[in-house]
């Protein structure tokens, strides 16, 4: 394996309680290398999506992060950025798209004022530029760039996912944070939009760290999968191995909890 | 759905439409289906596809704009209070939120004594709490623990088994569960599942599931139909729908389901995007002619 692009290196994070802390990640380590998409699968609590607001340093008080936790992007610690480095570091280099992304759009803006904002911020792009990089980006995840006049109401659901999906693009991320990206859509419209993202890290070369519960849908997507419970990442290893063998009893109960569509549970 | 004994709950051709003139929604579209005691029906689509409103046009929430509702062989119209009562309480819902449809402000106790009080006389005060206790342990939740618990103190998987108890408090004959496990934990889910299937064959109940995974739909149901934009676009029985399905939505939605045998980076199975569009736009065209793909097993066909 080449150099890793994010390495998470013991990371441990309590939410701190009046009379006891909860340990939400209990020192996780795992590597994510360039264009390679990582899977986190657990059930809600677990942690894992603790993990994602840490990579972007989203996290607010009461979460707390150990001193003995590392998150290297590139080599540079992402828990020693000051405000501006956290600034630049944010968007540019590591994009997020929340499960509710769809949601997140400004009702009141055009969806080109949207990209502007973002352009304008990090690249200081005037209109023209901003326009020119919107119709690219929106052409990308199949929307008609004379469509970013329109505000967000007059989209569909999946078509509001994939705008947030192009914005988080359009600096060029080299992670993307995925987390639960298309739990509220419909399987045919998850498909097309996962589907475009695989093709999409292919031709642009950026990594996902893709966070669900669904095992399947984990396996189709993502080349490794780590699986967490109860804050400990307790396996981890290729999408095939997640599958076809896997080893810690965990991983085994929750393919046995997925109804298969042949009849009977999947394994 | 025919040829078999008369059924508990049926939808004969309803049409329901909101709005007038040109913005009007069709939002269900000439609906038949039929519910017998002791077997379940999936109703299965994506969000918009009107599964909803059917559940509410079975609940008598909203009225049909056009079609009848039959109970037990006779049309149900609201004009005799005394059989809307008797409706109420043989067709009991079970939502889609745990975390929204329990009262914070009550114990779980109360949420079941309520529906006892309110439509089973024949059981005597006395009786109530050893009833609640006994819904409690159907369930397979400890009454002496849950009892007296407020919902916020329980998790989703055990608010959804009080929720399905409670529906069984009023002895139910009907019971429509909509998505009631889309929010729950995949590691509860199939928990919650088994009950319900239990809970149908032992009380021989007709169970309306309606969900958009089509694998819990096999895994719970004996019959299926799948909407699209306000139609049932194919019917029958659940194995023979899936393992065969005619219509090219069914295709559609069966491709797209997450399967672990098949990666994205697989090009011979690419969804492509203009393909999908024709197949949604075809399949919101109305289509009255209905095909018999086989026995138990029908197809609508432009």
């Amino acid at each position: 394996m080449t150099a890793p692009l994010l390495s998470v290196k013991n990371l441990t994070i309590d939410y701190i309680g009046e009379e006891k802390d909860f340990r939400a990640v209990d020192n996780v380590s795992f590597d994510v290398a360039p264009g390679e998409v990582f899977g986190l699968a657990g059930e809600s609590g677990c942690g894992k999506s603790t993990i994602a607001f840490a990579i972007s340093r989203l996290h607010k008080p009461p979460a707390l992060i150990r001193r003995e936790s590392s998150i290297l992007l590139n080599g540079r610690n992402v828990l020693d950025l000051d405000d501006k480095g956290l600034r630049d570091f944010r968007w540019r280099e590591v994009a997020m798209v929340f499960q509710s992304a769809m949601n997140s759009l400004n009702p009141v803006l055009r969806i080109e004022q949207q990209f502007y904002d973002v352009l304008k911020t990090h690249k200081g792009m005037n209109r023209t530029q901003a326009r020119d990089r919107t119709a690219e980006m929106l052409k990308l995840v199949d929307i008609a760039p004379d469509r970013m006049r329109d505000y967000p109401h007059q989209f569909s659901g999946g078509m509001r996912q994939r705008i947030v999906i192009a914005i988080c693009l359009a600096l060029d991320p080299r992670l993307v944070v995925m987390d639960e990206p298309t739990t509220a859509l419909d399987v045919v419209v998850q498909r097309e939009i996962l589907q475009r993202i695989n093709e999409l890290r292919r031709s642009l070369g950026f990594a996902v760290l893709f966070i669900t519960h669904d095992l399947g849908l984990m396996v189709q997507f993502c080349d490794r999968i780590g699986i967490m419970l109860a804050g400990k990442l307790v396996e981890q290893n290729t999408a095939e191995a997640i599958y076809g063998s896997p080893q810690h009893d965990y991983t085994k109960q929750l393919w046995a909890s997925f109804p298969s569509l042949h009849g009977g549970v999947l394994l | 759905m025919t040829g078999q004994p008369t059924p508990i709950l049926a939808l004969d051709r309803v049409t329901k439409t909101f709005g007038h003139g040109p913005g009007a929604v069709h939002a269900a579209r000439s609906i038949s289906f039929s519910l017998h005691a002791g077997r379940a029906l999936a109703l299965v689509g994506e969000s918009g596809s009107g599964k909803t409103t059917c559940a509410r046009m079975a609940m008598r929430e909203y009225m049909p704009t056009e079609g009848k509702i039959l109970f037990k062989g006779e049309p149900v119209d609201g004009a005799s209070p005394a059989e809307t009562v008797r409706y109420r309480r043989a067709v009991q819902m079970i939502f889609q939120d745990p975390f929204a449809s329990l009262n914070p402000a009550h114990t779980i106790a109360y949420h079941l004594k309520r529906p006892l009080l309110l439509h089973r006389p024949d059981i005597k005060r006395s009786e109530i709490d050893a009833t609640v206790r006994a819904l409690l342990q159907q369930v397979k939740l400890d009454p002496d623990i849950v009892a007296p618990k407020y919902p916020h103190e329980l998790s989703g998987g055990q608010r959804q088994r009080v929720n399905i108890a409670r529906a069984l408090a009023a002895k139910p004959e009907v019971i429509v569960a909509d998505e009631p496990t889309s929010m729950l934990d995949v590691s509860v889910r199939l928990g919650v599942l088994n009950l319900l299937s239990e809970m149908k064959q032992q009380m021989k109940l007709g169970l309306l599931y309606i969900t958009h995974d089509i694998a819990t739909a096999r895994y719970v149901a004996e019959d299926i139909a799948v909407m699209y934009a306000g139609q049932i676009v194919e019917w029958g029985n659940v194995g023979k729908v899936i393992d065969n399905p005619a219509h090219p939505y069914t295709k559609l939605l069966l491709s797209a389901v997450p399967d672990p045998d098949i990666r994205f980076d697989d090009p011979s199975v690419r969804l492509r995007p203009q393909d999908v569009e024709e197949i949604r736009r075809k399949s919101a065209m109305t289509q009255d002619k209905i095909v018999e793909v086989d026995t138990d097993h029908f197809v609508r066909a432009a």
